[in-house]
């Protein structure tokens, strides 16, 4: 039974959240063009969101890179680089730890916000507040994943993980055995992780997908859109 | 294309550069841009409008867009003026622009609502008995009643069908008129101009009903007195394009931006025509930027100011030079050649009344109403003339109701307006003066009481004696305070002499420099002179809203009249203040007061009615003796306020609601038992006693009025004055009253009506609101209708601001279970009819009505007042006391009535004003129009009033104003009474029929009709009085001129014959409230003045949630900085406000534009948003009339005296409000009140 559960978080459960990821995403996209959107609160009100939110997202970003490099960079560049396992999770520790202690700090002081202003609190919805918290419980899983690491600092087991995350990624089998033997705290950040790309289409998050990065490739300061019919005045 | 798809194409859509790549062409999606069209795209544009208390009556456009209403915006296609003169449009304002917000707005009132308490009992009741006996079964029961009635406005509302709240209503109006009679169902709505069929819709029930319908004009204070004692005439004024027209333009009292913003360019634009300007506020107003001069006299002193130019005009342009147009003006068109006896009283000659024809031996050669024929002295002859036009000439007689300059016999006359050159001495006449009485907030000067000055007479021999007489202009310069050369005491000769009433005098009185006095009233007379009466006076309701408004009122149209200004394009009076023009009046009334069945229908003035029922005459603080003349005639001056009252009504001047202690169905069939007339019965068991008045026992609950309708309108939070004792005496619910009555103090009780040591609270049975709303009437209702909005419902909207008339449609059906008021009240008439047989069959009806003005009648009591209560005269019906009639009702069929043209249209006809014409051809086409009725019954073949556009058709089609055949025979109508022909100004309009889908297509000017005294025609703007010079109509008055000379006994009595200054009146209602109840907070006392606003008035109402943005989302008032200061107030604190009749909360503005010892607070704000609790009364904060009491003037009480006749809307006793004074201070708790309160059980 514990290896069909582990089987069915690791190996099928990431394919559901994978599955919900994409074609939500696309729909609520093609479909949903006002829902689209960060949500502020920032009219509300000013305080502590300024430092709130840039403490949360520096912090966020750089976890979310960091993820997103650590876990799915081959081990053989690593091995290639000349970075060792050990030395990597030290690196992933440090930095990992102080932009987690960054965006917690950050979070705080939303939530605090979210929950304890009149204005604000009437004005959110659940997927608002739920999500705000959902990641405080992923952020605090992944801090304290911290402390079980101190105890084998060799990356043996981070690249469990690695190897984990890009077996799934290029769809290979045997992904969830990797993480069979792993501390309940990673596995419980794990699939938190994953259920956060399920309900992701669902909230706010989605403004993540729409960060403006095309203006850093904008030339000109007039733009002109020609006319295509069918695109044009189209009276629905 | 999908979103996706479209981003993955992000590196291909660059298809070019331009402008060396400063820009860039590309194909990217395009479809987001739909939603920028689709913002303005819509389904349809319907036209509408505004339509409760609006008289800007702006047409506009309502977008419809899936169903839902959108947006407005104004219409621009009304037609066009002539060349030479600016359009009508733009008109429309940002009230009216807010207004789609009530559609789908939380406060929208979506299903009939009652009471959770008295739908219980009725279920109760109604399970076990016929509905007329479960509704007695609730009322009947002490217990039972109470335990709704003080519940009013504690909320406890639950839902209700249609089919049961109108059961239960007409359950209630049938046990009434069963138990009480049918006149004590009231029903109040104002304003009929703004929604005409609304208005008929419930006065139309309950004029079928029997019941009353209540005045509104009068009672929102808007009504100026001095329009009917000098005219004749309601109010009539220019149209706002005739602002153009003027040279010189007076704003006095009267914020034109901010409250009559449509029209506001027509005065924007005169300016730049080049036209002087000249504002009057105390305050800085929106107006004042406007004016060449800004003069800010101390608020309630404006009279000071009148007369003090009119000094000035007289001196200038009568005395030291006479005007060749003025002399003309004034011989022809006032009653300044008129004489006036000079009698005498304790040594002095004191002014009397006009003498008339039958003073002479002879008579004049009149036979025919000599009693009400004034006499002028003809310059030519030097004999003494009754000249034609009087009021005598109007009834009994034909042809010679006109003003050429004849007498009776044909023979030219040339009047005298003044004797000086002929006179046979000069001679000391004693004026009263009123300045010199002491107020703690208002200046005085310190002259004596009496004032002799000396004034040219002719000496007369009359048949009883002889007499001294002067002319009325005579009179009018000594009263003026001027000299003349004639030695004596008491004037001015120069403008620095401070004698009353010449500049000097007047600057400790309102602060105004006499330089600036001087520069005025020389620079408007001087452009009437220039242009022939084109200098104007825009005047309102910072004048018409005082105790002694009349003083204000009077003394600027005696400017206007010395000028030669009234009846000429772009000059005369512009009363802008409530006032309406239901320009299809004629047609309207037999629809809205069901003439086509029964006449007549049941009216009453509403300030004396609320001043009885709310039980406000029992604090009454203001004697007689302080408003009545040094000067009064002979006689007994005793009594209060309400025993004028009462005496008025018992002599037919002023109506009565309730009329009788008797259920009037009873009285008809007693008289027909003992084989007398319904009013030789009345008469004598009025005289013996066995039956009495209601107004000489308003507490008994026989006299109570039990059911009462309010729609259109917010009698509770806006209008009511003295709001808190409405809330104790008339509903019977928590109030916040803090003075004690008469039986506490200890003061003087009246003496014609009963006291009774405990005064009833709770009149009402049942209070029945219907609103589109929740507003304050709503919340402290029984039942509350929700009725269409503007936008949903078919009408007619007219105004004196512009010459249309235009619909109000429906854009989107009535949401929720919403009905238009034409629908609700047939549905409450068809229960009705279903309801009542249980009790009530066809009865007889006995109906007290005034004396009423424009009837024959209207020639009652010409010299003594006589009271036949005091066995001074027998009581005789319609000539000295109400006319009495028998109405028959036919209750188990009103509801057929209600739903089809009567037969009094073929038989009777229609008419106003004192003409009739025949409608026979009009109800023909009616039937052809609307349908007839082919049901069984007694309305079979009759035509059809089903629906709103039926009714508003019927209106069309009987008014002159908009049936060009009407008009020609009303004006033929008319010429038989002048003697002249008239018809030509409507003769180019026969064909003329202007009908409802006529002006939903386009607003349609209107055709001129003899029911106003201005015309619409291609060569002039409409102009009041203009048909009176143009086409020689006398004034509906005595003299039948422009009458400045008030002769009545009442009017000598309380010193008012002529203009004279009169500061306010001391409401006394301070001092025992102040520094008693103190919170820590520095008292100050200010004169409290409510004006009209800016973000909720006319067009839509101050809980709009658009308007509360843009203002500050809540209750306000305005203080000055020094005032403030002075009282440790800050800009935004919460303040209250209170005096003995109550408390009020609003945030405080403090402002430099506001004078030192006032206090703002824009009318009508309501206590729905944003209200805490008050800490003197512990209830929700208060209205604006939470502090105010109403108080009666006796002088509006004058009836069966022609002019000073009672009319609905017309005339009676006014509802002034800014006499009135509160005290001022920060609030330490603002306590928002919404805890649940323990001790209040929880609602059933």
């Amino acid at each position: 039974m514990a290896g069909y559960l582990n089987q069915f978080a690791f190996g099928i459960y990431p394919y559901i959240c994978l599955a919900v990821f994409v074609v939500g995403n696309v729909l609520r996209f093609d479909h949903g063009q006002y829902s689209w959107r960060s949500g502020s609160s920032q009219l509300l009100r000013r305080k502590q969101l300024v430092l709130g939110s840039v403490l949360f997202h520096v912090g966020i970003l750089v976890i979310f890179f960091g993820h997103l490099v650590g876990l799915l960079t081959p081990i053989a560049i690593f091995d290639a680089l000349g970075i060792s396992h050990g030395a990597k999770q030290i690196l992933a520790i440090v930095a990992g730890g102080l932009a987690g202690i960054m965006c917690l700090a950050g979070m705080l002081l939303l939530i605090h916000r979210r929950l304890f202003d009149v204005r604000i609190r009437k004005t959110s919805n659940f997927g608002d507040t739920s999500i705000l918290l959902i990641l405080f419980v992923q952020l605090s899983l992944g801090l304290s994943t911290i402390f079980v690491s101190l105890q084998h600092l060799d990356g043996h087991e981070m690249t469990k993980f690695m190897e984990w995350a890009q077996r799934i990624l290029t769809f290979r089998g045997g992904a969830a055995e990797l993480v069979a033997g792993v501390h309940p705290i990673f596995k419980a950040h794990l699939f938190l992780g994953l259920t956060i790309f399920l309900i992701f289409p669902f909230t706010r998050l989605v403004h993540m997908l729409s960060a403006p990065i095309w203006y850093l490739n904008r030339r000109g300061y007039q733009i002109v859109r020609t006319k295509r019919p069918g695109s044009r005045a189209t009276v629905k | 294309m999908s979103h996706v798809l479209n981003r993955l194409t992000y590196f291909k859509n660059r298809v070019g550069d331009f402008s060396d790549g400063h820009g860039v062409t590309t194909t990217e999606d395009r479809t987001w841009e739909d939603a920028y069209r689709k913002r303005w795209q819509h389904d349809k544009i319907v036209r509408s409008t505004h339509g409760v208390n609006c008289t800007g009556s702006c047409s506009w456009k309502i977008y419809v867009k899936g169903g839902i209403v959108t947006w407005e915006t104004q219409q621009t296609d009304y037609p066009r003026t002539r060349p030479d003169l600016p359009n009508h449009e733009p008109r429309g304002c940002s009230r009216g622009a807010s207004y789609s917000w009530y559609l789908y707005s939380g406060n929208r009132l979506k299903h009939p609502l009652i009471r959770g308490r008295l739908m219980k009992a009725w279920r109760e009741a109604r399970a076990v008995r016929t509905p007329v006996a479960a509704w007695g079964s609730i009322v009947e029961n002490p217990a039972t009643r109470a335990s709704y009635v003080k519940q009013r406005g504690l909320g406890g509302f639950v839902r209700a069908t249609w089919d049961e709240v109108n059961e239960i209503i007409a359950a209630a109006n049938a046990y009434t008129a069963k138990k009480h009679g049918p006149d004590r169902v009231i029903g109040f709505s104002p304003i009929p101009a703004m929604s005409m069929v609304s208005y008929a819709a419930g006065s139309r029930y309950l004029s079928l009903l029997g019941g009353t319908c209540m005045s509104f004009y009068d009672w929102y204070c808007d009504l100026p007195p001095a329009s009917p004692m000098t005219w004749g005439e309601q109010t009539d004024v220019p149209e706002s394009a005739d602002w153009y027209n003027s040279g010189f333009l007076i704003l006095w009292g009267s914020n034109v931006p901010q409250t009559r913003t449509p029209d506001a360019h027509f005065y924007t634009e005169v300016r730049y025509k080049g036209a002087k300007s000249v504002v009057v506020s105390p305050d800085y107003s929106e107006a004042s930027k406007f004016g060449d001069v800004w003069l800010s006299p101390k608020q309630g002193t404006d009279a000071a100011l009148a007369m003090a130019f009119g000094h000035v005009i007289l001196r200038e342009f009568y005395l030291d030079r006479q005007v060749p147009y003025f002399q003309e003006y004034a011989r022809k068109y006032t009653d300044f050649p008129m004489l006036v006896r000079l009698i005498e009283k304790d040594g002095r000659l004191v002014p009397d009344r006009y003498v008339r024809a039958s003073d002479f031996d002879d008579g004049l050669g009149e036979d025919n109403n000599p009693d009400w024929k004034t006499v002028a002295i003809d310059q030519k002859s030097g004999r003494p003339v009754a000249p034609c036009g009087s009021a005598g000439f109007r009834w009994g007689e034909q042809g010679k109701w006109n003003l050429e300059e004849k007498d009776a016999g044909g023979s030219d006359v040339d009047l005298a307006i003044t004797l000086i050159d002929q006179s046979d001495e000069a001679v000391d006449v004693a004026f009263p003066y009123f300045g010199n009485r002491r107020h703690d907030h208002f200046h005085g000067t310190d002259h004596p009481d009496v004032m002799e000055r000396r004034v040219p007479v002719k000496r007369l021999k009359l048949k009883d004696c002889d007499v001294k007489v002067a002319t009325v202009f005579d009179l009018m310069v000594a009263n003026y305070g001027l000299d003349r050369g004639l030695g004596g005491e008491w004037t001015a000769q120069s403008y620095d002499d401070d004698a009353p009433y010449s500049p000097a005098w007047q600057e400790k009185i309102t602060g105004v420099t006499r330089d600036k006095v001087i520069a005025v009233a020389r620079g408007f007379a001087d452009n009437a002179e220039k242009t022939g009466g084109k200098s104007m006076v825009i005047l309102g309701a910072g004048l018409n809203h005082w105790y002694h408004m009349d003083m204000s009122y009077r003394g600027i149209i005696n400017m206007l009249v010395m000028c030669g200004c009234v009846g000429q394009s772009g000059g005369g009076w512009s009363h802008y203040v409530g006032q309406e023009k239901l320009r299809p009046q004629t047609g309207w009334l037999p629809l809205a007061f069901g003439l086509d069945w029964s006449r007549p229908p049941r009216q009453m003035n509403s300030t004396s009615f609320f001043y009885a029922h709310s039980n406000q005459w029992r604090y009454e603080t203001l004697g007689v003796d302080e408003i009545l003349s040094p000067l009064a005639p002979e006689g007994d001056w005793s009594g209060s306020l309400i025993d004028y009252n009462v005496r008025a009504e018992r002599m037919g001047w002023l109506p009565s609601a309730p009329q009788l202690q008797r259920n009037p169905l009873e009285i008809a069939e007693a008289a027909e038992a003992e084989g007398l007339e319904a009013k030789d019965f009345v008469a004598r068991e009025l005289k013996s006693g066995g039956l009495k008045m209601s107004c000489e026992d308003p507490d008994d609950p026989a006299n109570w009025p039990r059911n009462l309708f309010v729609w259109r309108s917010n009698l509770l939070g806006s209008s009511g004055k003295g709001h808190e004792y409405f809330l104790k005496h008339l509903l019977g619910t928590s109030h916040g009253v803090q003075g004690k009555d008469l039986g506490a103090t200890g003061e003087q009780k009246p003496q014609e009506v009963a006291w009774r040591d405990k005064a009833p609270e709770g009149k009402l049975d049942l209070l029945v609101t219907i609103d589109f709303r929740m507003s304050t009437t709503a919340v402290y209702s029984d039942i509350a209708l929700p009725t269409a909005t503007w936008y949903e419902k078919n009408d007619l909207n007219t105004s004196d601001m512009h010459p249309f008339s235009h619909p109000l449609t429906g854009a989107v059906d009535p949401l929720w279970e919403c009905k238009s008021d034409w629908e609700i009240f047939k549905g409450i008439a068809r229960s009705f009819s279903d309801v009542a047989p249980e009790v009530l069959g066809v009865e007889k009806d006995v109906v007290l009505t005034p004396i009423l003005h424009d009837t024959p009648g209207e020639l009652a009591q010409p010299f003594a007042v006589n009271q036949w209560d005091k066995g001074e005269v027998d009581p005789i019906p319609g000539k000295t006391m109400p006319s009495v009639a028998v109405v028959e009702r036919d209750y188990p069929n009103l509801y057929k009535q209600f739903s089809a043209l009567g037969p009094l249209l073929s038989t009777v006809g229609n008419g106003g004003k004192g003409i009739s014409w025949n409608t026979e051809h009009e109800v023909e086409h009616l039937k052809d129009l609307n349908g007839v009725v082919t049901e069984d019954g007694p309305t079979k073949g009759m035509a059809r009033i089903d629906s709103d556009i039926d009714a508003a058709e019927v209106i069309l089609m009987l008014a002159p104003e908009t049936n060009g055949e009407v008009a020609v025979k009303a004006w033929n109508a008319l010429a038989k009474a002048t003697g002249r022909e008239h018809a030509h100004l409507a003769a180019s309009k026969e064909d003329e029929k202007i009908r409802f889908r006529d002006v939903v297509a386009q607003p349609r000017k209107i055709i001129s009709s003899p029911t106003w005294s201005g015309i619409e025609s291609e060569k002039v703007c409409y102009n009041a009085g203009y048909t009176n010079i143009h086409e020689l109509i006398p004034w509906r008055t005595l003299s039948g001129r422009q009458q400045l000379y008030q002769d009545h006994l009442w009017m000598r009595a309380f010193g008012e014959t002529l203009c004279v200054y009169r500061p306010p009146v001391d409401t006394k209602s301070i001092k025992p409230i102040l520094d008693q109840r103190a919170n820590g907070n520095k008292e100050i006392v200010l004169n409290f003045i409510t004006p009209h606003q800016k973000w909720g008035i006319h067009s839509t109402y101050t809980d709009n949630l658009l308007m509360l943005t843009l203002s500050r989302g809540g209750p306000i008032v305005w203080i000055s900085e020094d005032d403030a200061r002075e009282a440790d107030i800050e800009d935004n604190d919460w303040v209250e406000a209170f005096n003995i009749n109550g408390a009020l909360t609003a945030r405080a503005v403090v402002s430099q534009r506001v004078k030192p010892g006032m206090m703002l607070m824009y009318h009508a704000q309501e206590k729905i948003v944003n209200v805490p609790g008050s800490e003197i009364t512990g209830q929700r904060g208060g209205i604006h009339n939470s502090v105010t009491r109403t108080v009666l003037k006796p002088t509006h009480m004058i009836g069966g005296y022609v002019q000073q006749a009672y009319g609905f809307n017309y005339y009676g006793t006014v509802g002034s409000n800014r006499d009135e004074f509160v005290v001022v201070r920060k609030m330490n708790k603002v306590d928002w009140l919404d805890e649940p309160v323990a001790n209040v059980e929880a609602v059933s």
